[in-house]
């Protein structure tokens, strides 16, 4: 069986199991949804009251918003088995066994969860990104499609990468991991707006040194046909690529470094 | 009376002992919510700055939304996020039949886990955010992103009665919450339903002023607005005289209620509950 047959079949065993307890299920899909759509009111209302931020609409901010939230929502999805490597995997010793089995440890936490909870997330980013390109105008469809599935793809292996560094970060400890959160869901919060709102060292730090800003503020420039340098924003995406290697290197030599207590 | 009280303060101490152990995981709550306040406050100056009339179009001034935001942040482990995780796991694992086999009020003996937790949590976090935000920012100079202090020494007064029935209102929705594990099987859909709603309502993703004038007496009415944005209000010093008793009434109110409804749901529930094997 193939990487991708194998994690389908995790995939499918999964999904059987979120929808066990279909009362908790439905509460959970709504609140999502509440939680994702309440992100844009907040936003809907700081527009309404003032215009404009720094020149920007609220159909240009959607955009930005919707890109972003789409990013990570498709990461959630997959990158759970990251996400609670610490605590579900290492802290219970499960981790042996995932070591035992003959296939990459990375295929493996891909296929322990696939989440349905973050296609709440999804589903809000994907409205409200419509709702932003029907607000603002655009490059033409034959240059924004590819380049918003490009975004996209460049986005999800950032937010993977990220994951992934926290799970190899769990090696050393397993304590006050949430600290990453300043990068997930900070991270989202910060990709919502246009990245020029923000102070200099912030905007450097956020494209440079962690590639938020690669995989959501410039392609969307790119959209917007607003980049000063389109080329380099149309190519920006490829930075949340180099960034998910550089964790993976991390991982593999963390993997290899790990010795067990023994379970 | 002193006897009677004697197991609630029990699991009251033995609770906050616990989660005062956990100091990393407040430090590192600490850092992200630091992290969270800075780009708070970036963006909401990107509209104050870009604004023609700040003033005319917003009723908070700007360093008032900037105290707000730090406020919020600070007090975040006030938010009602999910049920106490122990009862969680006690309703998977059957162990919650032994708090029914207590001779203890269910209600109170939750209550108090609840307020020791949330204490535990908010103590160490907010000291830290104070000392961050309210002194190193400013001998930083950057005295323009920092906590500013109480208006008056009667609106800090006022604040501090009015977190304090944020703590009680917090720990009522726990046990709603707690409830809510016991007769779904899972913790996870009642949070995700209370956590979106207390964020927004509670001023927490964006100061409650700043919402249309037409919606603003519905949001002071509601109840998430006693977690955080009513003793915000009072530490700004924006009420005063019939307008303060009024959002301490409403916390009050809202405290009776959710009891009420607690301690009802509570019976129904135990009522008709069934525990699988033994």
């Amino acid at each position: 069986m193939n990487g991708f047959a194998l994690w389908r079949r995790y995939a499918r065993a999964s999904l059987s199991g979120q929808t066990r307890y279909p009362g908790a299920f439905l509460m959970q899909m709504a609140g999502h949804l509440a939680t994702t759509l309440m992100g844009f009111a907040a936003i809907w209302v700081l527009f309404h009251r003032f215009g404009t931020v720094r020149g920007w609409t609220v159909g240009q901010v959607a955009l930005f918003y919707g890109l972003v939230n789409i990013e990570f929502a498709l990461t959630e999805t997959i990158g759970y088995g990251f996400e609670r490597f610490g605590d579900d995997f290492l802290r219970t010793g499960a981790f042996d066994r995932l070591l035992l089995r003959p296939r990459w440890t990375v295929l493996q936490l891909l296929g322990h969860q696939f989440r349905l909870r973050p296609l709440a997330r999804l589903a809000q980013g994907a409205a409200i990104l419509a709702l932003g390109l029907a607000m603002t105008p655009v490059r033409p469809l034959l240059f924004t499609l590819p380049m918003m599935l490009w975004a996209i793809a460049g986005g999800v292996a950032f937010f993977l990468g990220v994951l992934i560094g926290q799970a190899a970060l769990s090696f050393r400890t397993i304590e006050s991991l949430e600290i990453v959160n300043v990068l997930t869901y900070g991270g989202v919060e910060a990709g919502q707006y246009p990245f020029d709102l923000y102070a200099r060292w912030f905007r450097q730090l956020m494209t440079y040194a962690i590639p938020l800003g690669a995989v959501s503020y410039e392609p969307m420039l790119a959209i917007l046909g607003r980049s000063p340098h389109p080329m380099a924003a149309t190519l920006a995406p490829a930075a949340g690529f180099a960034f998910l290697a550089i964790m993976l290197l991390y991982w593999q030599a963390a993997v290899r470094r790990h010795a067990s207590t023994g379970n | 009376m002193i006897h009677a009280a004697t197991p609630y303060l029990a699991a009251f101490r033995a609770r906050w002992q616990t989660t005062m152990r956990y100091r990393a995981a407040a430090l590192a709550g600490f850092v992200t919510q630091c992290w969270w306040g800075v780009i708070n406050i970036m963006i909401y100056a990107a509209f104050y700055h870009g604004a023609h009339d700040a003033a005319g179009t917003a009723p908070l001034g700007l360093h008032q939304t900037v105290t707000y935001v730090w406020i919020m942040q600070g007090t975040l482990a006030l938010m009602p996020w999910s049920c106490d995780p122990e009862i969680a796991d006690a309703v998977r694992s059957g162990a919650v039949a032994h708090d029914l086999l207590r001779p203890i009020d269910l209600w109170w003996w939750w209550s108090c886990r609840a307020t020791a937790r949330i204490l535990g949590r908010l103590v160490p976090r907010a000291l830290l955010i104070v000392a961050f935000a309210g002194l190193v920012l400013p001998l930083a100079g950057l005295g323009a992103w920092a906590l500013r202090p109480p208006a008056s020494l009667p609106d800090a007064a006022l604040f501090a009665v009015s977190i304090l029935m944020g703590l009680a209102l917090s720990a009522s929705i726990v046990v709603l919450l707690n409830i809510v594990t016991v007769r779904t099987l899972s913790p996870a859909g009642g949070s995700a339903v209370i956590t979106p709603l207390a964020l927004i309502l509670s001023g927490n993703l964006l100061p409650l002023a700043l919402f249309p004038g037409a919606v603003q007496t519905l949001l002071i009415l509601q109840p998430f607005a006693g977690l955080g944005d009513l003793p915000c209000r009072f530490w700004l010093g924006t009420l005063h005289g019939g307008r303060a008793v009024l959002a301490l009434g409403q916390q009050a109110a809202w405290i009776a209620a959710l009891t009420m409804i607690g301690r009802a749901s509570l019976r129904r529930t135990l009522h008709r509950l069934e525990i699988q094997g033994g």
